[in-house]
């Protein structure tokens, strides 16, 4: 399992939790797992979102390997000018 | 095998500053923009705007326009794709209205005729009937209880109950207990502050030359940041096949973020179709300014608590941000960025995001952080006065480093913002004395950068020479990097590269130029493609010299028995096996297509001294420093010319430039005269220190440097400021008028 | 609408063009003469991204018109160099890469050998007030400013 830190602004589509634990080896699994933990996230994560893995901010890879003890953060996606 | 299964340090090329490819052709007058195509047989395009803030469509009346002669047709709504969802019809609807005008100058209607004249004499002979509607253009004004309502149900999930409509998104992230921080502090300051829009202010105006058949297959020149993207937004507008446009991208005459946006490419389009001949559509000065791409402006609360020898206890802050009449102001890039440079234990951002009837915001250098450094800098910045601390002391003492909790959330990897706060201590700008009446200020500024969808090709000519091919546009000097990249991993002259952007039918899918991703992605994309064709040369001499493919390297521009057990041969130069390329096996061609995810975050810190006239409210930056962390820089000369444009149009925003909206909800000041940039005489040299902590997800270690030195400016010159001035200045820009009365309000005070 | 018949000279050569009473002298140069480099950045004379010299004299050719360049004698970013010899400040321009988009070039290009011709020992705060009416959004002049001053040091030495 990995253990999946939120931004604080999703807690009302997570009965409150800000960590969700899934069962994933890769970000998309990750984001699967999400949806399936809690469906009303789903629109949140098809608007976009990038996922930090170990302090590697992932923009759209959804093959980057995802360990069990890896730091995983859910962030608003990036963009830039 | 990794991406950055070869780290290279020892570098010949990279690192070196040879003059660019396009140089010639831009100090001739040759080098072809947006604007300067013409095609057989062309009309010439004008665009109807809204003269109102807020108002119902009633009725669009084109039957006198289209009786002037040389008038070929008039484009509604009508003539656009139906049934667009999501971003596309944000898009589409921005692009041309539909039944409501939602800001001074929205697109309404569009002509085609023989002359640029007609055209602009027939669009003001399209009759629009109007029903005005109330208007709201100031953020916290749009977020009020009685404010007229920019769209029912234009709001996300992610917004609170009781929120006023208008507010459409909203971010909330931190950790720790920011309360228990406070309580922690000798010192806790909280502040409002507000920002205005301000425009990128590229100096070439939005141009494009389009053609559509009535087989559906489509052309399109036009200045952009992103041709690809156009390509996909033009298809989904018009109605047509993605692979059926074909996008070129002119030179490009400065986008900073405003050019990631299609605006007029679907109506000249429309215009084509309608009339089966080229079209070509060119904005006016004042069309950019009314219609296109300012930035978010902000009001702000930030509260920051700091023990008696300089510790941050906690941080929170609140960003609103009015992006105009469509979601999308980067409120969560304001929130994430606002305390990123600080290792804080207690830390707390909420951020709205705020519809109000101006042009929908557009990208702009870092979107979102310098106005949060602005906040949180200055706020810093007077707990240091107070305390009597030195700024980068404290600063130095409160950095985030390898492993720092993120203010957003995960753990920083290699970063280098303690290396720029070190050279900038260290620089003799920071020790040097003040004359009277001037201030310093420092600041940091943070920036994620961005990898994003990237494909390249690399084509080898007979004569040993090479053709790249990249998918995204130069907008800093990009043509240049890339040779000196394939030249250092090929082992051949600079000048034996020619770099292209190829148009949209020849490369895959490259993502827009943003998020200062250029160097980073298409350069590590053009390694990897540079590497492919080093495999295919080796393999070549492989098979003349009866060896292992694996018993070849590759060296100084030539192939070479890896070792004596290889056998003895005579290095083969790159140009001997191209030469035979064609017996040898056909051509050779290197190739990388790829998402790269590892761009490295940046980090900046600027010092500037700022003379301020305390009679007229004037305010001169005297001397100007920047010191950023590029991770490597590829062509130092375009690095520091990367630093410099930040910082100047960081001292236009908080100086100078804003949107000015009269009470009628139309723009006041839509020319250069009255929006007024930064000009030479206005501004110092501008002193540049680059910094390289090498990116870990880069085979060099680059690192993006074009957003992050807009981020420190606002910041760094508002401490300045309020330094000489001896007041804190706390709105943006800090036009003298702002100034005279921080200093009369002082003095009131006593 | 009739057009108005225009004799005039453009970088040395003799030209004639046909134009309507309404079209400026950078239309009729983009227009009507193919000679593009002159770029419209504003068409208020703000940016001096269209500056040309008529007669010698430094304007924007965006706040002429084009029926006023009868016998005049107009100079383009195109004329600057010689054949296929670059003028000093061409070549200048490329080395300090005092140039990124390269939109505001041709202007900065005309003005700063109008400045040159006229003065040219200028100290760094002549060539800043004379530039100020050719605005630069990409480098903050600082790369610009001191390609100029290095340029009119070598001509200096030249002459």
């Amino acid at each position: 399992m990995v253990e999946v830190n939120l931004w604080s602004g999703l807690r009302d589509f997570t009965d409150g939790q800000t960590t969700v634990e899934v069962e994933a080896q890769n970000v998309g699994e990750v984001l699967r797992g999400l949806v399936k933990a809690y469906p009303q996230l789903e629109p949140v994560i098809d608007a976009g979102v990038s996922v930090a893995v170990d302090g590697k901010i992932i923009a759209s890879g959804l093959t980057e390997p995802v360990r069990p003890d890896s730091e995983v953060f859910l962030l608003q996606q990036l963009k830039g000018g | 095998m990794g991406i950055n299964e070869k780290i290279t340090s020892d570098f010949k090329v990279v690192g070196t500053r040879p003059n660019r490819p396009d140089g010639v052709d831009k100090v001739t007058g040759r080098a072809k923009f947006g604007a300067d195509a013409y095609a057989p047989g062309m009309l010439h395009a004008a665009i109807v705007r809204s003269p109102h803030a807020h108002a119902r469509i009633v009725k669009i009346d084109t039957s006198k326009a289209e009786a002037l002669k040389g008038v070929k047709a008039v484009v509604t709504r009508a003539d656009f794709a139906e049934g667009l969802t999501g971003e596309n019809w944000n898009i589409l609807e921005n692009v041309m209205a539909s039944d409501t005008a939602l800001y001074d100058g929205h697109a309404v209607a569009a002509v085609a005729a023989t002359s640029a004249l007609v055209a602009r004499d027939a669009a003001k002979l399209v009759e629009i009937e109007y029903e005005q509607l109330p208007h709201v253009t100031d953020v916290d004004k749009a977020m009020a209880p009685d404010a007229p309502v920019i769209r029912e149900g234009a709001a996300d999930k992610s917004v609170p109950e009781g929120l006023h409509p208008n507010v459409v998104r909203y971010h909330d992230s931190g950790h720790g207990d920011v309360e228990a921080g406070f309580a922690e502090a000798d010192l806790v300051i909280e502040d409002h502050f507000k920002t205005e829009a301000t425009h990128q202010g590229y100096i070439e105006p939005h141009a494009c030359l389009a053609q559509l058949g009535p087989d559906g297959k489509g052309e399109v020149w036009c200045c952009t940041q992103g041709h690809f993207n156009v390509q996909k937004v033009c298809a989904a507008l018009v109605g047509t096949e993605t692979s059926q446009i074909r996008v070129t991208a002119s030179e490009i005459g400065g986008g900073f973020g405003g050019k990631t946006v299609v605006f007029i490419e679907p109506v000249a389009l429309a215009l084509s179709r309608k009339t089966n001949r080229p079209v070509k559509l060119v904005m006016s000065r004042s069309e950019v300014f009314r219609a296109t791409g300012p930035t978010a402006s902000t009001s702000m609360d930030v509260k920051i608590g700091m023990t008696k020898d300089g510790k941050i206890t906690a941080g929170k802050g609140v960003f609103r941000l009015q992006g105009g009449a469509f979601p999308g102001a980067p409120m969560e890039f304001t929130a994430m960025c606002a305390f990123a440079p600080y290792a804080l234990e207690n830390v707390h951002q909420i951020g709205y995001d705020v519809m109000s009837n101006r042009p929908k915001q557009a990208a702009y250098r870092a979107p979102g952080s310098p106005m949060a450094a602005f906040a949180v800098e200055s706020v810093i910045d007077e707990l240091c006065n107070q305390l009597g601390l030195d700024p980068i002391e404290v600063r130095l003492k409160n950095a985030s480093k390898q492993g720092t909790k993120a203010s957003f959330g995960p753990k920083f990897d290699r970063i280098g913002l303690v290396e720029t706060l070190e050279a900038a201590m260290a620089h003799p700008h920071f020790s040097a004395p003040l004359q009277p009446g001037q201030g310093r200020g420092i600041s940091c500024g943070f920036w994620f950068n961005h990898g994003g969808e990237t494909a390249v090709s690399l084509a080898l000519s007979e004569d040993g020479t090479v053709a790249l091919s990249v998918g995204t546009p130069d907008i800093g000097g990009s043509r240049a990097s890339m040779g000196q990249i394939v030249a250092e991993e090929l082992g051949i002259a600079y000048e034996s590269v020619r770099t292209t952007i190829a148009d949209t039918a020849t490369l895959g899918y490259n993502e827009i130029s943003h998020g200062s991703r250029v160097t980073y992605a298409t350069g590590l994309a053009t390694i990897k493609a540079a590497r492919d064709v080093v495999k295919k040369l080796s393999a070549r001499a492989a098979a003349k010299w009866g060896i292992d493919e694996e018993a070849v390297i590759w060296e100084d521009g030539c192939a070479k028995p890896a070792g004596p057990n290889a056998g003895e041969f005579e290095p083969l130069p790159l140009a001997k096996i191209a030469r035979s390329m064609g017996r040898t096996g056909g051509p050779i061609v290197g190739h990388y297509e790829a998402t790269p995810e590892g761009a490295g975050v940046s980090f900046a810190t600027h010092i500037v001294d700022a003379e301020v006239d305390k009679e007229t409210g004037q305010t001169k930056v005297v001397r100007y420093t920047v010191v950023q962390d590029a991770g490597k820089a590829i062509h130092p000369t375009y690095v520091e010319g990367q630093f410099q444009g930040g910082a100047a149009q960081g001292i236009g925003w908080a100086l100078n430039e804003e949107y000015i909206y009269g009470e009628d909800g139309r723009l006041q000041n839509s020319i250069f005269l009255d929006y007024r940039i930064p000009v030479a005489s206005d501004l110092p040299m501008i002193d540049t220190v680059i910094v390289e902590v090498p990116n870990p997800g880069h085979p060099y270690g680059v690192r993006g440097v074009g957003e992050t030195s807009i981020c420190p400016p606002l910041a760094a010159i508002a401490n300045a400021v309020s330094n000489a001035a001896g007041v804190r200045l706390r709105e943006l820009p800090m036009s003298p008028p702002r100034i005279l009365e921080a200093l009369e309000q002082q003095a009131a005070k006593g | 609408m009739s057009m108005i018949h225009v004799t005039t000279t453009v970088n040395g050569d003799e030209v004639e063009f046909l134009c309507d009473p309404r079209e400026t002298l950078l239309d009729v140069l983009r227009d009507r003469l193919a000679l593009t480099g002159s770029k419209e950045g504003c068409g208020t004379g703000d940016c001096g991204a269209c500056s040309v010299t008529v007669d010698d004299r430094l304007v924007c050719s965006c706040l002429m018109l084009g029926a006023e360049a009868e016998g005049k004698s107009i100079a383009t970013v195109e004329g600057i160099a010689d054949g296929e010899e670059l003028h000093p400040l061409q070549t200048k321009f490329i080395e300090y890469a005092a140039l990124q988009c390269g939109i505001c070039t041709p202007g900065i290009l005309v003005a700063t050998k109008a400045l040159l011709e006229k003065k040219p020992d200028p100290t760094e705060t002549e060539v800043r007030y004379w530039l100020a009416g050719n605005l630069c959004r990409c480098t903050g002049y600082d790369k610009i400013i001191r390609a100029v001053m290095d340029t009119a040091a070598d001509l200096r030495k030249a002459s």
